[in-house]
């Protein structure tokens, strides 16, 4: 039997459940060379501010036991050349969910960025990075409190005609309350979790591996706290989520759907392995037919 | 941009933590290096190429972590998950017909693929190559046998000339339109600094995909930020910031 690997997340439909997470795969152009982009459920883009931004000094990445830091900084060209070059590109050659991740430092970055990316015609949904470890006064500073959360969704929310996910912290006591307050100020659904803030030394220099000294720390040990914030968020929760966290094979994907996630973004496995995404839409058929699933969506939040 | 299995062939030990890595698999015709996954480790291990030809790569590593350490202690026969085809290079076409090449310990093996291509393009080739004492020289037979000149400078004067690169340079003054730079960046940096003329440097810097699209490699440059990985490892001398 022919197994339907789409699921429906705020009115769109996406043809397979799996989407690179922001910051794992550039703006999409990157790897259209490599694979064929079309397979991708979704792509969400690169984390995108008002201005161009450097981001932090090297080195940015740090080795770990089943996993990575990154200290990237939200390294992007601005919101301009996001909304008039990289998404009008992007759309001539992909064809699927396209979701832009926007980063601020302010509730006026946020509104205005928000603004202008609902107002782009190539994207579909537009994704609130509340929650980057990597940046000083901004990103996950609006994410660890609840009143903070609610106040960028309102924000964002009174300019957007598209769907609002909002990108939620695991650095915080309780996700619940978090994803509870951007619910009831409006948020259509909510992406989780983003990076844990972690550090490595180098005890043979006596210094951090990672210059800005913190990084946000992803890759499969993630997963199964990941699993546990996704499964309390969903069964909290009304409005879908994206489940985000370690995913690295069809059965991760699976238990991600299992545990409440509509979609499942991949991250940190694509800077191991490039082509982890397709490879992992190849196998989700495969194992569909061996756990008797015939469509995906039958199986969100079973569990 | 490919991912295959390869075949190590030959991990032998050249200079203390120094291996030679010789990798069997399917012909690869371009990329200034590879990124191997080594199992039990996290992310790829990103080696610049030191000579490739009828299907084999051979790469020079050092132990410096848990991951090369690793590599350092498997044998031949084993297959490794080797992503091939990455980075740009340097570009032999640059020189008109004097090359002066400039390595520096780990630098050192990049330059060689490099100084058979400029020899097939019938170039004159120098080749000056730092290490920090003789026990640790590496390739300079090989460098012998394809570059017209091959100089030595060692830190500690047990080979070559006593000091760095450039006091290897300034003593032997070569002749050259072009230079090319591999090594430490102290070493690039002075030698980008004093050498007149054009010339390219390789650069290292910490990856995460290697292949360009998560931007944890970024370098500040005069024309922006650039990635070592996809944009370099190889940028014009005029391009670097330091």
């Amino acid at each position: 039997m022919v197994k339907d690997l789409s699921v429906g997340l705020c009115g769109l439909t996406l043809k397979n459940p799996v989407i690179p997470a922001s910051g794992t795969f550039g703006f999409g152009l990157e790897l259209a060379d490599e694979m064929d982009l079309n397979v991708l459920g979704g792509i969400s883009l690169k984390g995108t501010t008002r201005e161009a931004r450097y981001g932090n000094p090297t080195p940015r990445i740090a080795e770990c036991p089943g996993g990575m830091i990154n200290s990237v900084g939200l390294q992007n060209p601005g919101i301009d050349v996001l909304v008039n070059e990289k998404v009008p590109s992007l759309r001539k050659v992909y064809d699927g969910c396209i979701i832009a991740n926007i980063s601020g430092f302010s509730l006026d970055e946020y509104r205005e960025c928000c603004a202008r990316a609902d107002a782009c015609g190539g994207i579909d949904l537009i994704e609130v990075n509340i929650s980057c470890p990597n940046v000083h006064n901004g990103g996950m500073a609006f994410g660890t409190s609840a009143e903070s959360a609610a106040e960028v969704t309102r924000t964002v929310k009174a300019v957007c005609q598209k769907p609002v996910f909002i990108k939620l912290s695991p650095n915080v006591t309780d996700i619940v309350s978090i994803a509870r307050a951007c619910e009831d100020a409006g948020a259509d659904g909510l992406t989780l979790v983003n990076t844990f803030l972690g550090m490595r030394i180098d005890i043979h220099r006596r210094k951090p591996v990672i210059a800005n000294k913190m990084g946000g720390f992803s890759g499969r040990a993630v997963f199964p706290v990941a699993l546990r914030m996704v499964y309390q968020v969903a069964h909290a929760c009304r409005i879908p989520v994206m489940g985000c966290g370690g995913v690295a094979s069809a059965a991760d994907v699976i238990e991600m759907m299992m545990a409440g996630a509509t979609a499942v973004q991949v991250g940190a496995e694509n800077l191991r392995n490039p082509l982890a995404c397709p490879e992992i839409i190849e196998e989700l058929p495969v194992l569909m037919d061996e756990l008797n699933i015939n469509t995906l969506q039958e199986i969100i939040g079973t569990v | 941009m490919n991912k295959s299995l390869y075949t190590i062939a030959e991990n032998t030990l050249l200079a203390p933590k120094t291996y030679r890595l010789v990798l069997a698999g399917k012909a690869d015709v371009e990329g200034e290096f590879v990124d191997i996954a080594i199992p039990g480790f996290y992310l790829r291990r990103p080696l610049s190429v030191c000579d490739r030809e009828d299907g084999k790569l051979t790469l020079v590593y050092k132990v410096v972590g848990e991951g090369t350490k690793a590599l350092s202690q498997m044998q031949p026969g084993t297959e490794l998950e080797v992503l091939t085809g990455l980075g740009n290079g340097f570009h032999p076409e640059a020189c008109r017909e004097e090359a002066l090449l400039v390595g520096g310990g780990l630098g050192v093996p990049p330059l060689y693929l490099l100084a058979k291509e400029l020899k097939a393009r019938g170039k004159k080739v120098t080749a000056v190559l730092g290490f920090n004492k003789a026990g640790e020289i590496i390739l300079a037979e090989e460098f012998r046998a394809v570059c017209d000149e091959v100089l030595l400078s060692t830190a500690d004067g047990s080979a070559g000339v006593k000091g760095f690169v450039t006091d290897a340079i300034a003593a032997a003054r070569p002749s050259y339109d072009f230079f090319y730079t591999c090594g430490p960046m102290v070493m690039m940096k002075v030698v980008c600094g004093t050498l007149e003329g054009p010339g390219e440097a390789s650069l290292e810097e910490r990856m995460g995909c290697g292949a360009g699209f998560c931007y944890g490699c970024s370098i500040q440059t005069k024309n922006g930020p650039r990635r070592v990985c996809k944009d370099g490892p190889v940028f014009k001398k005029e391009e670097l910031l330091w």
